[in-house]
């Protein structure tokens, strides 16, 4: 590699490297949380105690997933002073506050965790267990709330002045609530639910595939895809809103990630396909009227494209790919889960069929991936800024000679704690399965339930 | 009226003293968990050990976060100076944290227990604040060059400075003293005789080497920055009475009895230095390039900030005393008739 040394390309590359694993545990953070309590409360409304097994194991993982979240958050926070320095000092001034914040909902969120999960037989009464994972819930859901309105500001700053290069007439409240915020919180915080809903529901899936027929598992099915409809409709339409909100204010992102060359009315939306050089597009799929749909609600919206901007000012056109794909998978999850419910719902047909329960599978790493594109598409997306039109992401790099020796040690760091986890978490459910768990809390298997749920 | 400048650091502070005393009970914890395992003894004390941390390991590390993110909102500034030199010590600590918080949780929720792992859990617990200590020893001073608006860390400085070894030693001690004053007291309330033996003894040996450590860093200090020894002498009393609280504490553990009143002592003692160590390092962030005036955040944001602190206590103390009421002094708990 005969890469020039230059820190703002490595910094560019360990803040995307950290960042990319850390959002892995941060979504499962802020998803899983909603499903356990969704899993206790109906363990307790039917009595039935798959579902608070279903609570139970499902926090167990947690645990493990939160620790490496946890270390990966530590990281990044750290990482953003020590790769930004002068993004940080402006950040301080302006968007201080909500980081500041998310210190607490954390405090919040890991108060509680330690709670619940050493007080599962502790109270005199279920319902008191229950009350605890609500504080969770929300700690896990504020962190994503603050966190995301730092990024909001990044992309819509507003809040301050400056006046020959000093900040002055600092609101911090101003700078959290700008104008990216209301879509960006929302998308962000609904696809976590929805990924947590998938990867539970394929883990569900995968064990009936081989074979496990136990109602413990088709319950869960059940819970995430009914869960996984609702969150994938949620997704689609603030997903829609948030193609208005680029529209209006950082039309250079739309433009460069639907390779919108020219202004025009009645765009077209592409999809897939190659471009070159010349700006020259090949197969491609062409939605027409779509793009000015997405970006405006009606067919006639004129939408800016890419020759209205300075080329230094773009940013590179790759993330084409990347909304593609988060878009596709959205479409995907959302016919999954929809079939599922659907089939489950009419009496004689079967959702348990393999090509759905497959399918199911399928979804849980495609949602993840689908965080991973849609994140990569809004950071890349940015560039050249690191806060949009105010400091480019040169600007805010460190000056430090060492960050390519940094990288590589995270590269191996991250990569011992990824395989680690995946590890413990297999060995932790494979040495100890239900069936061999609801005996040892008194629930054997009963046929009676099997019937039921097929009445159901 | 104490100004914004002066609220801010002393909030800051506070829990940076807060994350010194939870960190050190965890810290130590692994080390001693280690070294009995090492020495055969890991039957006696290891059950009190996981009893403790396995429900608060987490809150401790919100402590440390806590830190360096709220000095970056309420003094940009050290985002800037202490960001740019600290890249590579910064990055081998987070190694550190990173390893050691994921392992803990592999080890203790997750399947079985290892050698691997309880090395990893004690070494890390005494290479870490070997390593955090260094910002310490940076904000005196002398290791950092500013030129052409670069800022640099000197290496060679910081390696070859018996002033920064002695540091990393006081902490070292210190940990272990700490942890071992509180684990001494949590096995007297667990009733478990063997365990408060072996940690009693721990807590006596690391109890002298821990004064003296700090005694040799204020002589070294003289020679790194004279200014701050001398403001320190200002402030004697505060070390005679901090020295005090360290005589009283270890006479009780060494009588054998009123447990938790030597680790409240003990508490204390590190209160008053910290802060002492504080308040006469002032108004210094970074010696000679910051303080606390020059880095400040704007006032909106100040008040901002002070108004989402006293807010978030209104969160937190409750449910802190919550979980204390359940896992610290529950007796039940405690004892390990309860899960
Ligand atoms: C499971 C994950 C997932 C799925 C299925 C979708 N998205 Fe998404 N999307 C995200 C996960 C995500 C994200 C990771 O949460 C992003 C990255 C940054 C952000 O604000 O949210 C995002 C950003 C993002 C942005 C950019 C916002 C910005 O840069 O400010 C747009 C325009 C959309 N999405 C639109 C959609 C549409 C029209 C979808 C159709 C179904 C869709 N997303 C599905
Ligand atoms: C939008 C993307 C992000 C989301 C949704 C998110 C969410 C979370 C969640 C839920 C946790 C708790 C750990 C867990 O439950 O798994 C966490 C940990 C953490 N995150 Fe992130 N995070 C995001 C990005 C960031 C960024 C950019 C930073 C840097 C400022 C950051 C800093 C942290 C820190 C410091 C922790 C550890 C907190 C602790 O000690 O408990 N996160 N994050
Ligand atoms: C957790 C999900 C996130 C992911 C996967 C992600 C991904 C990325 C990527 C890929 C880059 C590099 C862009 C490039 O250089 O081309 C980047 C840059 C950056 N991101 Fe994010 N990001 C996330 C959330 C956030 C949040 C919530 C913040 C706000 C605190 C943030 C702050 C930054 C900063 C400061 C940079 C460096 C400057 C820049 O390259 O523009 N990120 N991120």
């Amino acid at each position: 590699m005969f890469i020039d040394y230059d820190p703002v390309i490595y910094s560019r590359l360990l803040t995307s490297l950290t960042l990319g694993f850390h959002v892995i545990f941060a979504t499962i953070g802020v998803g899983v949380p909603l499903m356990i309590a969704i899993a206790e409360w109906m363990g307790i409304k039917r009595n039935d105690p798959h579902y608070t097994l279903m609570a139970r194991r499902w926090a167990r993982g947690f645990v493990i997933t939160v620790a490496v979240g946890v270390v990966t958050g530590t990281a990044i926070g750290l990482q953003l002073s020590l790769l930004w320095p002068n993004f940080m000092q402006a950040a301080g001034h302006t968007i201080g506050l909500p980081m500041f914040m998310e210190v607490f909902a954390f405090f919040f969120e890991a108060i509680f965790l330690g709670i619940y999960l050493y007080t599962w037989d502790r109270f005199k009464t279920k319902m008191r267990h229950f009350l605890l994972v609500i504080p969770i819930v929300i700690g896990a859901t504020a962190s994503a709330f603050f966190i995301t309105t730092v990024n909001s500001f990044m992309n819509a700053p507003q809040g301050f002045n400056i006046v020959d290069g000093i900040l002055t007439d600092v609101s911090p409240l101003a700078a959290m609530f700008n104008a990216a915020t209301p879509t960006k919180i929302s998308h962000v915080i609904i696809t976590c639910y929805l990924t947590a809903a998938f990867i539970l529901g394929a883990i569900a899936a995968f064990h009936i595939l081989k074979g496990n027929k136990h109602v413990y598992h088709k319950k869960a099915l059940h819970l995430t895809m009914v869960s996984g409809i609702i969150f994938a409709i949620g997704t689609a339409l603030i997903g829609d809103l948030s193609g208005k909100y680029l529209h209006e204010y950082q039309p250079e992102k739309l433009a460069s990630a639907e390779w919108h060359l020219e202004t025009e009315s009645g765009a077209p939306l592409i999809l897939g396909g190659f471009i070159n050089d010349e700006n020259e597009i090949s197969y491609a799929l062409e939605i027409p009227y779509a793009l000015s749909i997405l970006a405006g609600g009606t067919p006639d919206t004129e939408v800016i494209g890419l020759n209205e901007f300075p080329e230094e000012d773009l940013p590179p056109l790759w993330i084409h790919y990347m909304f593609d794909s988060m878009v596709f998978i959205g479409m995907f999850l959302a016919a999954v889960s929809a079939l599922f419910v659907a089939m489950n719902w009419k009496k004689n047909w079967n959702a348990f069929n393999r090509p759905l329960l497959w399918a199911v599978v399928a979804g849980g790493p495609l949602s993840m991936l689908a965080i991973e594109s849609g994140w990569f598409f809004a950071e890349v997306g940015r560039q050249p800024w690191i806060i949009n039109g105010v400091m480019r992401t040169a600007e805010g790099a460190t000056t430090s000679q060492h960050v390519d020796l940094m990288l590589y040690l995270f590269i191996i760091l991250y990569a011992v704690l990824g395989i680690t986890v995946v590890v413990v978490l297999r060995r932790m459910f494979k040495s100890n399965p239900i069936e061999h768990e609801l005996e040892e809390r008194g629930f054997a298997h009963k046929k009676e339930d099997e019937k039921e749920v097929a009445r159901r | 009226m104490m100004s914004y400048e002066v609220v801010g650091i002393t909030v800051l502070w506070s829990f940076l003293y807060g994350y010194l005393i939870v960190a050190s009970v965890d810290f130590g914890a692994g080390f001693f968990s280690y070294y009995s395992k090492a020495t055969k003894k890991n039957h006696v004390i290891h059950n009190i050990i996981q009893r403790y941390l396995s429900p608060v390991w987490e809150i401790t590390n919100v402590f440390l976060v806590f830190f360096f993110i709220g000095i970056v909102g309420f003094f940009p500034s050290t985002a800037y100076y202490y960001g740019t030199a600290l890249l590579v010590p910064g990055s081998i600590a987070i190694i550190l944290l990173a390893l050691r918080g994921s392992y803990y949780a592999f080890a203790t929720y997750g399947a079985k227990e290892s050698k691997f792992y309880s090395f990893l859990y004690g070494a890390t617990g005494l290479l870490i604040p070997a390593s955090l200590t260094t910002v310490l020893t940076i904000s005196e001073g002398g290791y950092i060059s500013n030129e052409n608006g670069t800022v640099e860390l000197l290496y060679r400085d910081l390696f070859t400075s018996p002033y920064s070894w002695s540091v990393v030693i006081l902490a070292i001690v210190s940990v272990l003293f700490i942890s071992a004053t509180f684990l001494t007291f949590y096995a007297s309330r667990a009733q478990d005789t063997n365990a408060l033996k072996l940690l009693r003894k721990y807590a006596l040996t690391w109890s002298l080497p821990s004064i003296v450590m700090g005694v040799i860093v204020l002589m070294l200090l003289r020679a790194q920055n004279i200014e701050h020894y001398q403001n320190i002498l200002d402030i004697w009393w505060v070390f005679a009475i901090s020295f005090v609280l360290f005589a009283v504490a270890t006479f009780l553990i060494w009588k054998g009895k009123k447990y938790g009143t030597a680790f409240i002592l003990i508490m204390v003692q590190y209160l008053t230095a910290f802060f002492g160590y504080g308040v006469s390092h002032f108004p210094y962030l970074l010696y000679p390039y910051l303080t606390i005036y020059d880095g400040f955040t704007s006032e909106p944001m100040a008040i901002a900030l002070i108004i989402a602190f006293i807010g978030g206590l209104f969160l937190l103390i409750p449910s802190l005393l919550l979980i204390m009421k359940l896992f610290l002094f529950d007796a039940d708990y405690v004892q390990g008739k309860r899960k």
